[in-house]
């Protein structure tokens, strides 16, 4: 490892112009072309086709893992302060109930608000990034001030959030969705959105004050607090990003899919803190990025995608999909361990 | 890897579960034991002898190697040299359970029970009696444990749970269940530091019940007059060497403490005499409610205002609480005439202040983090960020003119600060703080733990901190350092301030005579 050299063999002047170390990004980025090229050869081994060299394959990979990534954009945030957010999902599905109610056509005869068809786009989707803010804001505000542990305010927020969206149209889906807001499910529309917000929050955690009080906070709360930093502040802060963009997951979870339904999004949260996790964040706190999030779920598409290519069973997909994250959590604490030694 | 010549702590436990082992005069002697820690030389060279049926004290002050010496015994260090003999055999103690097995018990200052298990559950724990079917027999591990209490005349219910306990029981059951390991040898650190006097008492009686059992105690205590009270021996350390070991009833207090400072003075502490200015800090009457109170006193602009004082007496208390970070129960803050409230730390950095903790590694360094990201961390606040954005050219090169100014030795300021020495991450921690320009400067401990080039180094940059008009205190348990550094120094017991001496006419009797009451 280039960080083992000892600090106290230089005596010279300290100097500015030194690259950063070989960012971690290019081990995770290694992994992913190995797995691709696995895929590659069995595909060529047993399908008899190329696996990459098929753009329609690959554009629905990343379709499919688009939401993900967005939650796990947020969630990523939240693995840095040294939390959790185990509501994502739920809050997917709350608020794609929600903002889909808001964004029914006047064609459809069952509308959940009749009076409140033909919306302008803009409605349902403040109205779910609102939903979203709020889930988020509640999460952080019961983490910061009742100091009740991360996992278990964001397990109530799931539940309850769950339970939201059963409970709004007693188990009905929410259909007939007008174009306008279906737009945003439509072809890479939430391709786009994902790298957009993966582009903000890359920025944002790079050359940003939020972003350096951020690491500082998952670093060292003790310290980060004697810094002067007002760490319940900043993490309801972080916790109500990771709601605004659960919101937006769920959004385009009901533009995509033109219709809402109470069990959307189901799981997602593990898929999220999955792709964060594998990306390099440390569930200890103060490590992880947003770059990496994005190849750890591009990462997880890939697999996905990989098995149906070559005809694997569902079943065994699950299986090792499991294996695969536990693999990256014990090579997270190893590399911990490492370090301290 | 143990010497052939040790035996190991298992087959020596064997031996002493079938009564073989000799009656030896010395329950417990140590050899020329070194023990060395990164950039510290924790021991060196130390040697010490428990009689049976003796209580020995070992004194010395902060950082003179007691704890250190107490671990080895304990068995959770292993020495880098010397020899530690259990009634004259050698042996080599890997761990706390060999220690235990071999009859060595130690109370530790901070507690080691598990607060929602009854105190049966605690004494007996790993070695909980079974029934027929292999499970715990509660009603002869409570027997067990009444039985223990009556030998030692404690009232404690078997059943309560360790949580509902005071202090003092919870050292009661510790003592118990040292104890109940049959041990020979005792080893309590501070004992009575959290203890009511008739609480003092009733442990003092059940010491002396112990040590007519022929049972050897070795007794860490800052206080004077327990020395006299409790102690047969007295061994006393010092920077940690040893001193020397008398009989108790052949020393005077003066002895004592002449033993535990008597070193000379060195160059080491360049505070130049500078004009003083206007007063910048003044506190009246600051109390936090149980642990220190009515504390008053005032620092002026290029004064170093030192803080002596024993672990425990409040210190950094004080610290903690003019930074905002346990805010003040009562009494007044004012800076430069000005009265003000500090609720937080943010609000102490707004008013100037910086405060370098004396835990680097629990409230200082981000240690995960580069030497760029530690040091900017601070400044943050209120300067190089423009919109939200830090200016990350201006702000590094500011923190590499600090690091170049502070002599940081690191490769580049991109090194993680945990492959940082321990003085090089005091020095970030120090350029973290003077980032932010402040007027009021504490420091807790600055130099401890770090070695001897870079204390200077640092005694020097305060120095000159002082000369530019800043207000600086410093806490600090070396006594050569308070009084090489300050202009005047405050010194505390128990949380209260016992008085004041100036540099012309401080000397370390007066301030340990104040300290230790």
């Amino acid at each position: 490892m280039t960080t083992e050299r000892t600090a106290q063999a230089s005596l010279a002047p300290v100097q500015t112009r030194t690259r950063r170390r070989l960012p971690s990004e290019v081990n995770i980025l290694l992994v992913l072309l190995g797995i691709a090229l696995i895929y590659e050869v069995l595909g060529w081994i047993f399908v008899g086709q190329s696996f990459l060299m098929n753009q329609q394959r690959l554009t629905i990979m990343i379709l499919q893992v688009s939401v993900i990534g967005i939650i796990a954009v947020g969630v990523t945030q939240v693995i840095i302060t040294g939390g959790i957010d185990l509501s994502s999902g739920s809050v997917v599905g709350m608020t794609a109930m929600i903002a889909a109610s808001f964004a029914q056509s006047a064609a459809w005869t069952r509308a959940v608000y009749p009076s409140l068809t033909d919306l302008p786009f803009i409605v349902p989707m403040l109205v779910g990034l609102g939903i979203g803010l709020i889930a988020g804001l509640i999460n952080g505000a019961l983490i910061a001030y009742t100091r009740i542990p991360p996992f278990i305010a964001t397990l109530g927020m799931m539940v309850s959030a769950r339970g939201i969206s059963k409970w709004y149209t007693k188990g009905q889906p929410v259909s007939g969705l007008t174009d306008d807001f279906t737009f945003i499910g439509t072809g890479i529309a939430p391709v786009v959105v994902f790298l957009t917000v993966a582009a903000i929050f890359h920025i944002a955690l790079r050359y940003t004050r939020y972003g350096k009080f951020t690491y500082a906070i998952g670093a060292n709360v003790q310290a980060a607090r004697v810094s002067g930093i007002n760490v319940e502040r900043h993490l309801i802060k972080v916790y109500a990003i990771a709601g605004l963009l659960a919101g937006l997951a769920g959004i385009v979870t009901a533009a995509r899919a033109q219709t809402a339904q109470a069990g959307m999004g189901v799981m997602y949260e593990l898929d999220a803190i999955a792709a964060a996790v594998i990306g390099g964040a440390s569930l200890a706190g103060g490590v992880g990025r947003i770059t990496g999030t994005v190849i750890g779920t591009i990462i997880l598409g890939v697999m996905t995608s990989g098995f149906t290519f070559l005809r694997v069973d569902a079943y065994y997909q699950e299986i090792v999909k499991g294996m695969i994250i536990i693999a990256a959590v014990v090579v997270d604490v190893y590399r911990q361990k490492k370090r301290k030694t | 890897m143990p010497s052939p010549a040790t035996v190991s702590p298992p087959t020596m436990a064997a031996v002493r579960a079938s009564g073989a082992v000799p009656n030896a005069e010395y329950l417990l002697t140590v050899e020329n034991v070194r023990k060395e820690f990164p950039g510290v030389l924790a021991l060196d060279d130390v040697s010490f002898r428990l009689r049976r049926g003796t209580v020995h004290a070992l004194m010395g002050e902060n950082g003179a190697g007691k704890s250190t010496l107490m671990k080895i015994l304990a068995g959770i260090y292993t020495p880098d040299r010397g020899e530690v003999r259990l009634k004259g055999v050698p042996i080599r103690l890997q761990s706390p359970l060999d220690a235990l097995e071999n009859g060595i018990a130690m109370i530790h200052q901070e507690l080691n029970l598990m607060p929602f298990m009854t105190v049966a559950e605690n004494i007996w724990i790993r070695r909980e009696p079974l029934n027929g079917f292999g499970l715990v027999d509660h009603g002869r591990m409570r027997r067990m444990t009444a039985d223990l209490f009556k030998r030692l005349n404690i009232g404690i219910d078997p059943e309560s749970q360790v949580r509902d306990l005071s202090v003092a029981n919870r050292q009661m059951v510790e003592i118990a269940k040292a104890v109940s390991y049959e041990s020979d040898v005792l080893i309590m650190d501070e004992p009575t530091s959290a203890l009511t006097e008739r609480e003092v008492a009733h442990l003092f009686e059940i010491i002396r019940d112990l040590r007519g059992q022929g049972i050897g105690i070795v007794y860490i205590t800052h206080k004077m007059n327990e020395l006299f009270e409790i102690a047969d021996e007295v061994s006393v350390f010092r920077d940690g060497r040893y001193i020397g070991t008398h009989l108790s009833s052949e020393v005077t207090r003066d002895d004592i403490i002449r033993m535990m400072v008597g070193r000379e003075l060195t160059q080491m502490f360049p505070k130049e005499t500078v004009p003083i200015g206007e007063t910048v800090l003044s506190v009246k009457d600051l109390s936090l409610k149980g642990v220190f109170s009515d504390v008053s006193f005032e620092v002026r602009a290029g004064e170093i205002l030192g803080i002596a004082g024993l672990v425990g007496s409040g210190r950094s208390n004080v610290a903690e609480t003019i930074f905002g970070m346990t805010p003040a129960t009562g009494g007044s803050i004012e800076i430069r005439g000005r009265p003000v409230t500090i609720d937080s730390p943010t609000t102490a950095i707004r008013e100037g202040m910086a405060f370098i903790t004396e835990d680097r590694k629990e409230t200082g360094c981000l240690l995960i983090l580069d030497v760029l990201e530690n040091m900017q961390i601070a400044v943050l606040q209120d300067r190089f960020v423009k919109g939200g954005f830090v200016s990350e050219r201006e702000v590094s090169a500011a923190c590499a003119a600090m690091a170049d100014k502070l002599r940081v030795k690191t490769p580049n300021l991109y090194e993680r600060v945990e492959n940082l020495s321990g003085g090089n991450q005091q020095k970030v921690l120090i350029g973290r703080w003077l980032l932010t320009e402040p007027r009021i400067l504490i420091l807790d401990e600055p130099t401890r733990g770090i070695d001897i080039g870079a204390k200077a180094e640092i005694h020097r940059l305060v120095s000159v901190l002082a000369k530019d008009g800043v207000a600086v205190i410093m806490i600090s348990s070396e006594m050569p350092e308070v009084l090489g550094m300050s202009d005047r120094i405050m010194v505390m017991h128990e949380g209260r301030v016992t008085g004041f001496l100036d540099r012309a006419e401080a000397d370390q009797l007066k301030v340990m005579e104040l300290a230790a009451r």
